[in-house]
């Protein structure tokens, strides 16, 4: 016959947060500290609310499975003296065994015989190996842990009772003054103690005292109630996953009410409102079915519907209090103009070491200035880029943002928009936050593109410069991230940046204090900003080693390097790829070991050509200079088509001639040659077979 | 609710409560500070292996959120009341719902939720783990189990409750603005306290003397130090206070620059390190008078 065991761990109301994380662990150590153990079992249900982390295991063996164990001893020179008789060193290691000498065997290991005891472990009662499972309550983790009362026991919250049950028999276990037993406790308010008779009833008798204790069950509770009042009152309601996790988390006994706040509120902009319902007050707002945000809220309450007038008119005050303030901010913050906030950034740091958030715009207005003339922007775009690079961050210093934090940008483009600013001044300024996530969306229009560019690439140079690199999974200035949206903007707008003429003309321009050196670590910058294209490339099909070539080339621009990519992807397919390949890296090779490299003024000296293999390589890759292909898929076609032409140089000419003269005139050759093949990368990376 | 309690009976009633517990009835502690947490009877009560439980009002002084008199709910100066109790009782949290029964609010007739927040004082160098009790969706207090005061780390741990009176006492009298609350016998809230709340608001933000004000904190911040080096752990952590209040005026009249910012806070909380730290020397000295005679921590101290 097989078994359930019930464990119910009762907390005080850990973080909403925490508690799906902390379920799933208590079941996964469960399992294995089962199988460790030899028990097995079908599986295990998990129960969870925030006052309580809960699992059932189901159909659990009686027992544990016997086992057979050999265990090794001492050598047999060790375990027998001259005359055979046994050592003390033998007699101990039967003892250890519980066994005696007599059950002592010899077998030979790689030459050496030693001694061995077979014994046969009978396997102990489930009841018996539970008593242990201690060890897996105290092993969860959690991400901030507290102690309690005289305790030196760190846990998420006090623990105040233990429940521990198999089938109907409890099993004893202890927790620093925390006896198990069967009595669990029923919602806080509706619900009493109640003793489990045997663990199938743990979820009913828990329902009986008000506490649903499937988080499953809860969840589509709400969800349900949600719908029905939507269907109502002719709402919609987007129901936010992660809310509706956390109010799920904050309820043993769900009742899902409505409230109303006067209409004169919706005049506040609508992110305020739905910052103000959602993130602070955990609400879901509605809308109607023209998508226009309605003044009502839908919240949840852990308890029934009895005076539920008084819930509901609660909310609605604490929720006008906190609307009233809102619309005392707006209406404040637009009695002042933006030159004022501006003139309020000289006081306020973008960083101790680097300096204020109005010198960070001053930069940016001359990167962007920079940037108008790289990527072919209009005058009217140019005129916002600069307009909107001379204020985009004076929102940080209004009131609404000082309250909502989370709203910068967004409230930025409001009050920009209020203020008399141009839609595209406007825009930009909320955008040039984006991308806010890794795969997060990207600005919409060229001027927020740009901005979000040159206020990221500002950041990088400045923390670089004072020496602020991330370093593993230390990057507390997000670093990384905004490195990768540069790249993601620059690849989703197709603009060209030479990485290195950047780097050249902000150390040449960019005005900053004193203490920052630009050059110093800007190596190592561009290095960061590399492995954020291949981070990009690694999100697509592309393989590795092309990956690798075209990271490694001469071409430090992120598109080139994702456009050359895509290119040598698709002809890696070709018949002649492997051909065109070695050819190219023939040239590479011996252009390395030229012991020059290629400037303008190398000249190839036609006087000294032999062969006419030599003169036809050299006209050829003439026209190529000539013709400037400009894009990777040109180039690959051009250098491609000279294979024939590079496997006649090599079989008619010895590169390294006795002549001087003719010698480093075909590595010139070479050198030229390679001065092109490098823009795709270093093909000695790419594996052909 | 039935009778709606005014401020002062509430106060009284949460006094009673907290009385019978075993909590010592404080005063309000006279200097000058931003919280009741900063009172000596929780900071310096918060260390140490003593035995602590008290319960007192706090008015609070919070430059940066005077609103002339005008904001129904932002207040220069408010009301903490304050429950210490150390080691935290096992059912601290069925103390604190029936004392909110004994104020008229019965859970089962509301919402009342344990919502985490986990309270942080970087300048004094406090961290706690709690949450904010929500009544129908308005945070009425803070509840805390200190895990640091002072950069010392709590052992025992003191559990402490915040109620914030103006808050609680909106909700049982169903006021929307603080100043429409009856403080007792017919007299409003805003009879006694509008006018200061203006001349608060104008002094913080627009008539304090900087200049005095910077060189008090430097004069505060020496006589703190010196005072600790003496050994004299009250007058020391009263010029702490001082120097906390002087902070808080001067970053509301906008004087103090982000860089600066981070350096007073520092200067500070080294302060309350140290204070912390001879304190605890001191009651030490006195063989912890406070610590019962069975707990083990006694015998260490006489050995």
């Amino acid at each position: 016959m097989t078994k359930n065991y019930l464990l119910e761990i009762g907390l005080e109301e850990m973080p909403a947060h925490v508690v799906t994380n902390s379920i799933n662990q208590l079941a996964q150590k469960t399992a294995k500290f089962l199988k460790d153990n030899r028990i097995s079992f079908s599986e295990i249900d998990k129960y969870s609310t925030p006052r309580r982390l809960a699992i059932i295991v189901k159909d659990m063996d009686e027992k544990q499975k016997d086992i057979d164990i050999k265990a090794k001893g001492p050598s047999k020179k060790i375990a027998q003296d001259a005359d055979g008789n046994w050592t003390k060193a033998a007699q101990g290691f039967a003892r250890g065994q519980g066994m005696t000498a007599g059950d002592i065997f010899f077998e030979e290991l790689k030459g050496v015989e030693y001694a061995y005891i077979q014994k046969h472990e009978t396997g102990k009662d489930v009841a018996d190996v539970l008593k242990d499972i201690t060890e897996v309550i105290t092993s969860l983790t959690f991400p901030t842990r507290m102690r309690w009362a005289n305790f030196d026991f760190e846990y998420i919250r006090p623990i105040h009772w233990l429940v521990s049950l198999l089938d109907s028999q409890e099993v004893p276990i202890k927790i620093l003054d925390v006896d198990s037993g069967r009595m669990t406790r029923g919602h806080r308010f509706l619900g009493e103690d109640v003793e489990i008779d045997n663990v199938r009833d743990y979820v009913d008798d828990l329902r009986g005292q008000f506490v649903l204790v499937d988080a499953k069950e809860r969840k589509d509770l709400i969800s349900s109630q949600i719908e029905t009042i939507a269907q109502d009152n002719d709402w919609v309601v987007d129901v936010d996953p992660d809310l509706l996790e956390e109010v799920n988390n904050l309820v043993e006994y769900p009742t899902t009410f409505h409230g109303k706040f006067d209409r004169k509120y919706l005049e506040i902009p609508e992110e305020v409102l739905i910052t103000s319902m959602k993130d602070n007050q955990r609400y879901f707002y509605v809308r109607n079915k023209s998508g226009e945000l309605e003044p009502d809220f839908i919240s949840v309450r852990n308890g029934n519907s009895e005076h539920l007038e008084n819930v509901i008119q609660g909310n609605e005050k604490v929720l006008v209090a906190r609307l009233e303030d809102a619309d005392f901010f707006f209406k404040e913050d637009q009695s002042k103009t933006i030159q004022d906030y501006v003139n309020k950034l000289k006081t306020v740091n973008f960083h101790v070491k680097i300096g204020t958030m109005y010198e960070k715009m001053q930069r940016v207005h001359q990167i962007s200035d920079h940037l108008a003339t790289l990527f072919g922007l209009s005058d009217q775009e140019r005129k916002d880029l600069l307009r909107a690079s001379d204020i985009y961050k004076f929102d940080l210093v209004t009131s609404m943002v000082d309250e909502f934090p989370e709203l910068q940008g967004v409230m930025g483009e409001k009050y920009a928009s209020i203020m008399g600013e141009t839609n595209g001044v406007a825009k930009a300024v909320r955008e040039h936050y984006m991308p806010i996530s890794a795969e997060g969306d990207l600005p919409s229009t060229k001027v927020g593109a740009t901005l979000a560019i040159a206020n990221k690439l500002d950041s990088l140079i400045t923390f670089y410069a004072v020496g602020l690199i991330p370093s593993g999974s230390n990057d507390p200035y997000a670093l990384r991230r905004q490195a990768y949206g540069i790249v993601r903007i620059l690849d989703d707008n197709n603009w060209s940046m030479n990485l290195n003429d950047l780097q050249d003309f902000i150390a040449a321009n960019l005005k900053v204090p004193d203490n920052l050196n630009l050059s110093e670590h800007s190596d190592e910058l561009i290095q960061f900003m590399i492995d954020r294209v291949r981070q990009l490339l690694n999100t697509t099909s592309i393989k590795n080693d092309i990956i690798d070539a075209v990271t490694s080339g001469s071409n430090i621009d992120p598109v080139a390097m994702v456009d050359t990519a895509k290119v040598l992807q698709s002809h890696s397919a070709d018949l002649e790829f492997k051909a065109v390949i070695e050819a190219l890296g023939r040239v590479v090779n011996l252009a390395q070991k030229a012991g020059f490299k290629y400037s303008d003024e190398l000249k190839m000296d036609d006087s000294l050509f032999e062969n006419p293999s030599e003169k036809s390589l050299n006209e050829k890759v003439a026209a190529i200079y000539t013709s400037q292909p400009d894009s990777a898929e040109k180039l690959y076609d051009r250098l491609a088509a000279l294979k024939e032409s590079i496997n006649s140089y090599f079989e008619e000419n010895m590169i390294m001639d006795k002549d001087e003269k003719i010698k480093n005139n075909r590595l010139t050759q070479l050198v030229i040659t390679n001065h092109l093949i490098a823009k795709l990368g270093d093909l000695s990376k790419i594996v052909v077979k | 609710m039935t009778k709606k309690l005014n401020v002062q009976n509430m106060i009284l009633t949460l006094q009673k409560f907290w009385g019978d517990k075993g909590c010592m009835l404080m005063q309000a502690y006279d200097t000058e500070k931003g919280a009741g947490t900063m009172s000596p009877y929780t900071f310096l009560r918060a260390i140490g292996p003593e035995h602590w439980n008290a319960a007192y009002v706090e008015p609070s002084r919070r430059p940066a959120d005077g609103r002339y008199g005008e904001n129904p709910n932002r207040l220069y100066q408010h009301h903490q009341f304050q429950v210490v109790m150390k080691p935290a009782p096992k059912d601290i949290q069925e103390y604190y719902l029936d004392s909110l029964r004994a104020l008229g609010i019965e859970p089962l007739e509301h919402d009342i939720r344990f919502v985490e927040d986990n309270w942080e004082n970087p300048s004094m160098g406090c961290a706690g783990v709690g949450w904010e009790v929500w009544l129908d969706g308005m945070e009425v207090t803070q509840f805390t189990y200190f895990q640091q005061v002072g950069g010392l780390q709590c052992h025992p741990v003191t559990s402490e409750i915040t109620y914030g009176v103006e808050r609680l006492a909106s909700y049982i009298q169903d006021v929307n603005s603080v100043y429409d609350l009856e403080w007792g016998d017919g007299v409003l809230y805003g009879d006694i306290f509008k006018e200061p709340e203006y001349e608060h608001s104008k002094y913080s933000f627009e008539e304090s003397n900087q200049d005095m004000l910077f060189k008090f904190f430097n004069d505060y911040e020496k006589e703190a130090n010196r005072l600790i080096d003496l050994g004299l752990v009250h007058p020391a952590y009263d010029y702490i206070l001082k120097c906390s209040h002087t902070f808080n005026l001067l970053d509301a009249r906008g004087a103090v620059s982000v860089t600066e910012r981070a350096a007073f806070l520092s200067r500070i909380r080294r302060m309350a390190h140290k204070v912390a730290t001879a304190f605890v020397e001191e009651r030490k000295k006195r063989g912890f008078p406070l610590l019962p005679n069975d707990d083990p921590a006694k015998e260490k101290v006489n050995d």
